[in-house]
């Protein structure tokens, strides 16, 4: 290495030329100057918000109703006791959605008369819960299956979670949808070729090319759904919404509601960076090379 | 063809009158065609004349219209047979490799060994590496498609192809994707399959491949073939007009 180095030049390292450097300059000057005017106008910007809202005549009143930190402390224990139960929830229907949405999507993508009944059972499933309100979903699940006395009684967090699975699987069986589609023809053709079933090309060579691409799309209704739990309080299950109704009506103060809030914006912060982080990693990886 | 010798060894590939339509437009027009066992032919033409589709059909992704496709003598056209079960006889290379890029490259190598013809996994990565060994690949072989360079990619597709060792090697202009300097290690991989005896079946541009490796040229023009000859008559005195236009156009460039 250095005998190549030093039978071309002097210099045994590569030294960045005086242009270079001017440039690297010139480019830290810029860096500098607009890191400087972000910083000023968010403070600006920040001190009128804060002026506008602490100045308005009703401040001090809105300021004991919604922002009391006593009260916040004492009703923090029962409403985390509910958002105990939000989580869970959560996470039953996050299995539930991925399950129903990818048989959903599968059944979306068979071809042949044969199934044709159960394609348009898809189609018509997607049409229907994508359609209507999350809300009204939870009132015909919460309040018609306990009424058709089929089963002993269920607790009504479960039938909330059907309720999401069923609004939820509509929406990401969509997303799914979309990542089968976008796998390109010829990945289908060329696991075809080798004699791979239809099934097994779907299992092994496009769901999984399918799962990568909207893995963004997909955590994004993940981020949806971790808030729409909260919904599940109009069938009266103590969650952490309930729980803040219930702290608000006991201590004639909104504060519980601002607290529930916080915590749901908590909850759902870390998936939100990493669903961005993501984007952005995989936007990157499409356009290496370029600057924009 | 030659019929006495066709009915000691049977084909390998027969095509009787097979005919594919995309509407009205005519794609194969009757294509009558005997591949013997262990014959390189090359299927040359302008672009769509309708070599890609004939190869298509051959592998059964393409449906035909009318004639027949006989595998070692069983007919495979008809609706009846497990279209799988012959696709898994039949190896293909396709013009952009088609890699699975979410796959390593020795799975992608082993894949239908292991999921269709059911070889242990220890026992298809073994012959795997062997094969990716041979190509010079061995040490990409848990490295994911990306990593390779275009020749790399379509050897490695190549030996995919020939993995499970198919009676029958379908080339579809494997070399037009690459950038020149790459299309020479390709080429030397499908000599020394064609030295090796493998039963071949290319659609090619490349005009003095053909002429070396191929036992026989086949000229396809508007759905049809024009000439069949051995390579170096096809080459040196083609009998049909059409095929001396033809092989003039390409050498004036």
């Amino acid at each position: 290495m250095t005998d190549t180095t030093d039978a071309r030049g002097s210099s045994t390292a590569w030294q960045p030329s005086t242009l270079e450097l001017e440039r690297r300059a010139f480019r830290k000057r810029q860096t500098g100057r607009s890191v400087l005017v972000s910083a000023l106008s968010t403070i600006v910007l920040a001190g009128l918000l804060a002026w506008a809202l602490i100045g308005s005549p009703g401040w001090a009143q809105v300021q004991q109703t919604f922002f009391d930190p006593t009260v916040a402390l004492a009703s923090l224990p029962r409403i985390l006791e509910g958002l105990w139960l939000n989580i869970q929830v959560l996470v039953g229907a996050s299995v539930g959605v991925v399950i129903v949405a990818l048989l959903l999507a599968t059944l979306r993508t068979l071809r042949g008369p044969v199934f044709f009944p159960l394609r348009a059972l898809a189609a018509g499933y997607t049409d229907l819960f994508r359609g209507m309100p999350l809300i009204i979903v939870l009132y015909l699940i919460g309040y018609g299956v306990p009424g058709l006395d089929f089963f002993p009684r269920v607790p009504v967090a479960v039938l909330g979670t059907i309720a999401l699975i069923l609004t939820y699987s509509a929406y990401v069986s969509e997303v799914f949808r979309a990542g089968i589609e976008a796998v390109h023809p010829s990945q289908r053709l060329a696991a075809r070729s080798l004699g791979l079933s239809h099934g097994q090309t779907m299992r092994r060579i496009v769901l999984p090319q399918a799962f990568r691409k909207v893995t963004p799309a997909l955590m994004n209704d993940f981020v949806a759904m971790q808030k729409d739990v909260g919904l599940i309080s109009v069938l009266g299950a103590v969650d952490a919404v309930r729980a803040a109704q219930i702290e608000t009506a006991h201590y004639f103060n909104f504060t519980p509601y601002v607290v529930a809030g916080l915590l749901f914006v908590l909850l759902a912060w870390p998936m939100i960076r990493l669903t961005d982080w993501l984007s952005a990693r995989m936007r990157a990886r499409e356009q290496v090379g370029s600057i924009v | 063809m030659n019929a006495p010798s066709a009915s000691v060894t049977e084909p390998v590939l027969r095509l009787r009158g097979v005919r594919r339509a995309f509407g009205d437009h005519v794609v194969l027009d009757g294509i009558d065609l005997d591949v013997a066992a262990h014959e390189v032919v090359a299927l040359v033409g302008a672009s769509g004349s309708g070599k890609s589709t004939l190869l298509r059909t051959i592998n059964l992704i393409e449906q035909v219209d009318d004639g027949e496709i006989l595998l070692r003598g069983e007919e495979v056209s008809d609706p009846r047979v497990d279209a799988d079960g012959v696709r898994a006889r039949i190896g293909v290379v396709f013009q952009h490799y088609n890699l699975f890029p979410h796959l390593s490259v020795l799975d992608n190598v082993t894949l239908a060994s292991r999921l269709v013809h059911r070889v242990p996994r220890a026992e298809a990565e073994r012959r795997g590496l062997e094969l990716l060994a041979s190509i010079g690949l061995a040490d990409f072989a848990r490295a994911f498609p990306d990593r390779l360079s275009g020749g790399q990619q379509q050897r490695a597709a190549i030996v995919r192809a020939i993995a499970t060792g198919p009676e029958l090697l379908l080339l579809d202009e494997v070399t037009s994707a690459l950038d020149p300097e790459l299309v020479g290690e390709v080429l030397a991989l499908v000599r020394s399959l064609a030295d090796g005896g493998t039963t071949i079946v290319m659609a090619t541009h490349e005009m003095a491949f053909a002429r070396e490796v191929a036992d026989r040229v086949v000229f396809l023009d508007a759905g049809r073939i024009i000439e069949d000859a051995p390579a170096r008559q096809f080459f040196e005195a083609p009998r049909e007009e059409r095929t001396r236009e033809f092989l003039a156009r390409f050498l004036a460039g």
